[in-house]
């Protein structure tokens, strides 16, 4: 899960990493009252789970009451990379003479936390320049390291021990909540020589999940993903009219590959897991119907013993349900298709021999 | 270099050729059960089941169960073993496992921490042993010996490596070869999570040296592991035919598709940072799962 900006700072403030003041709010009543207490002028900056915010222009400056009339609202109302604004966050404005980079994430191939600073921060990762990469091991950063890193940077006197001291915290912060990544972009150095993270991102490894009851109120599912996790499934909501439904990631990955490369367009990812069973594809289909957006269901279900028929009752029983009344393209392979194939005549689900004539059924059927 | 075929078969000369002891950690599970039976089923050879507080008691009538690995090693001296916990406990069963002097370790558990991951990893380093998975189908000799949660049907003995990260696109794929008369030598489930005991290169060098036709790689968006093995195949001059199928360039970025390792951040674990990776190894990326044994046959005729 990546936290909001504003999540991240709660965690960086209990960590004593320097931070402006800011106060977040969800509606404009409660954010009017933040900006008394606050004073003019601030940022005003959206809450997504996302980057990208500055360019799409979900971080305001505000010089006063009229201007915060104006862009609370406008602001609150963006949607960026398919993410509707979680909250607003009110921060004080910065006065900025250096903007740093820096970050620790878990280094896959490496198998250690890495960290990642530059002097030339303030830019999306991809393009800061001199980056200063160093595997760290597993345990906290070292003195001897953090100061290091402060040299290669050119930081010198008190903007270095500033630095030392905040990457240490940062270090902490990642090692004792189990983070893939926590990123401060930017570090700013102030006109007054004191280092203040500008921006927080924050990344859960959503396994250690069961470790870390503090970090659960950050979790902000929507209800469907709620329900999809409850029913150990994977959901992932995408802007298309074709729900996408199979068991195991990497085929239901492939599945919108070639449904993309065919001109339909994905209403969603389902993953419901290794097996499937009358239950799970049942379970499947309810998730679907609370979808919006959804013109037809594609379904690719490969496993060398499901039983189709299984999986056809599902359909039939969701028809009769009136649970759906969409039509379902469909490649099932397993045992007994011809038995499933002959269920299913007459209802809205349509079984096909290869994955590639379901898919093309179904972008001409949404067509439709 | 780790000996994977000296390990899972032996050599002709030992009294076990062919019929090596695996250990079953969590066997009177509802899932670790129901896949000792298939494993068995496929000719495995389980020879003893872990479960705390269960020793004495035996699974089918037939595999004794023990309270500890370190009991289930000293009984039947197997070096592999395949753990079914759930993940929270993952940790405490590598540990014990490897403790106990097992050399290859097949971890099926999804959802395993990725700190208790790379704890158990530095153990089995430390310990001189492999590590298979988290999130894995596990390893398979077709029709010798199957360690993991694979369905048979897909598979056949034959020349092909098959290193995948996604357990049902292996199937599916796999599938797809036999039924091309592309059998295949050894499968090996990379997993889906962000760390894996034995990455793509590992499993690579694995593989690499052994008697095979050709090399099929079955990677997803997430990590730099497929850039990484491209680089390898570049550097070692491997020249075998090889084919490479990559899952989620549909997939939008920041999301996590389904694996914990599945998620694009920024230009980190795209497929066109894959493919393009690939493309510079000379090694084909199909676009879809049927197209995987085509572009084979093609890189076969070449080669010939």
């Amino acid at each position: 899960m990546q936290l909001l900006e504003f999540q991240a700072k709660e965690l960086f403030r209990e960590y004593g990493i320097n931070l402006l003041d800011s106060i977040s709010s969800t509606k404009i009543e409660e954010g009017r009252k933040h900006a008394k207490e606050l004073g003019f002028p601030f940022v005003i900056k959206i809450q997504v789970p996302v980057g990208g915010r500055g360019k799409a222009g979900g971080i305001q400056k505000c010089q006063n009451e009229d201007e915060f009339e104006i862009k609370y609202p406008q602001v609150m109302d963006l949607t960026i990379k398919g993410e509707k604004a979680r909250a607003i966050l009110l921060e004080k404005m910065a006065d900025i003479k250096k903007e740093l980079y820096l970050s620790i994430f878990l280094n896959r191939s490496k198998r250690c936390y890495t960290i990642i600073a530059s002097n030339e921060g303030g830019v999306e990762i991809e393009s800061v320049k001199n980056q200063i990469i160093k595997e760290v091991g597993l345990g906290d950063v070292p003195d001897e390291v953090a100061k290091e890193v402060a040299k290669e940077m050119e930081l010198e006197g008190n903007t270095a021990d500033q630095f030392v001291d905040t990457l240490k915290k940062l270090s902490k912060l990642t090692i004792e909540k189990e983070a893939e990544l926590v990123e401060i972009n930017p570090l700013a150095i102030m006109q007054d020589d004191t280092i203040m993270a500008l921006d927080g991102k924050f990344v859960t490894d959503d396994n250690s999940n069961f470790r870390h009851d503090e970090l659960q109120k950050y979790q902000e599912k929507t209800a469907i993903e709620e329900q999809a996790e409850k029913s150990g499934f994977s959901l992932v909501e995408l802007d298309g009219d074709i729900a996408v439904v199979g068991n195991g990631a990497g085929l239901v990955m492939s599945t919108l590959d070639m449904l993309s490369d065919n001109g339909g367009k994905p209403a969603c990812f389902l993953d419901v897991g290794g097996g499937a069973t009358t239950e799970s594809v049942y379970e499947a289909l309810t998730l679907i119907s609370k979808l919006d957006r959804v013109k037809g269901i594609l379904v690719n279900l490969y496993g060398g013993i499901v039983k189709t028929t299984v999986v056809a009752e599902a359909f039939l029983k969701a028809y009769e349900d009136n649970l759906i009344d969409l039509p379902v393209f469909s490649r099932l392979k397993g045992t007994e298709s011809d038995k499933a194939k002959e269920m299913l005549q007459g209802s809205r689900t349509k079984i096909f021999d290869s994955v590639e004539e379901a898919i093309n059924a179904a972008v001409m059927g949404v067509k439709n | 270099m780790t000996d994977i075929f000296g390990i899972l078969k032996g050599k002709p000369e030992d009294s076990d050729f062919e019929k090596k002891g695996v250990i079953v950690q969590g066997i009177t599970g509802a899932y670790g059960s129901l896949h000792s039976k298939n494993m068995i089923a496929y000719g495995t050879n389980v020879v003893a089941g872990v479960t705390p507080g269960k020793g004495g008691q035996k699974f089918e009538d037939s595999v004794p169960i023990y309270n500890s690995m370190q009991e289930a090693v000293d009984a039947t001296g197997a070096k592999i073993s395949i753990i079914f916990v759930p993940a929270k406990f993952f940790l405490s069963a590598a540990k014990d496992a490897l403790n106990a002097g097992i050399k290859l370790l097949v971890a099926i558990p999804e959802h395993v921490p990725i700190r208790d991951t790379m704890e158990a990893l530095a153990l089995a380093n430390e310990k001189g042993a492999v590590i298979i998975g988290p999130n894995t189908p596990g390893i398979m000799i077709p029709e010798l010996i199957k360690i993991g949660i694979m369905p048979a049907m897909p598979f056949k003995a034959g020349k092909i490596a098959v290193l995948s990260k996604s357990g049902t696109l292996l199937y599916e794929i796999s599938d797809a070869l036999t039924n091309a008369g592309f059998g295949q030598s050894i499968t090996i489930g990379i997993g889906g999570d962000p760390v894996n005991g034995t990455r793509l290169i590992d499993a690579f060098e694995m593989v690499k040296d052994t008697d095979l036709d050709g090399m099929v790689v079955v990677g997803e968006i997430g990590g730099d592991s497929e850039e990484m093995l491209a680089q390898r195949i570049i550097d070692s001059g491997f020249n075998k035919p090889t084919v490479a199928y990559i899952a989620g360039r549909a997939a939008p970025k920041e999301k996590r598709m389904g694996h914990a390792g599945a998620i694009v951040m920024g230009t980190y674990g795209s497929a066109e940072s894959k493919v393009s990776m690939f493309n510079k190894a000379n090694i084909p990326v199909a676009k879809r799962p049927a197209e995987v044994p085509v572009l084979l046959a093609g890189k076969m005729e070449k080669s010939d």
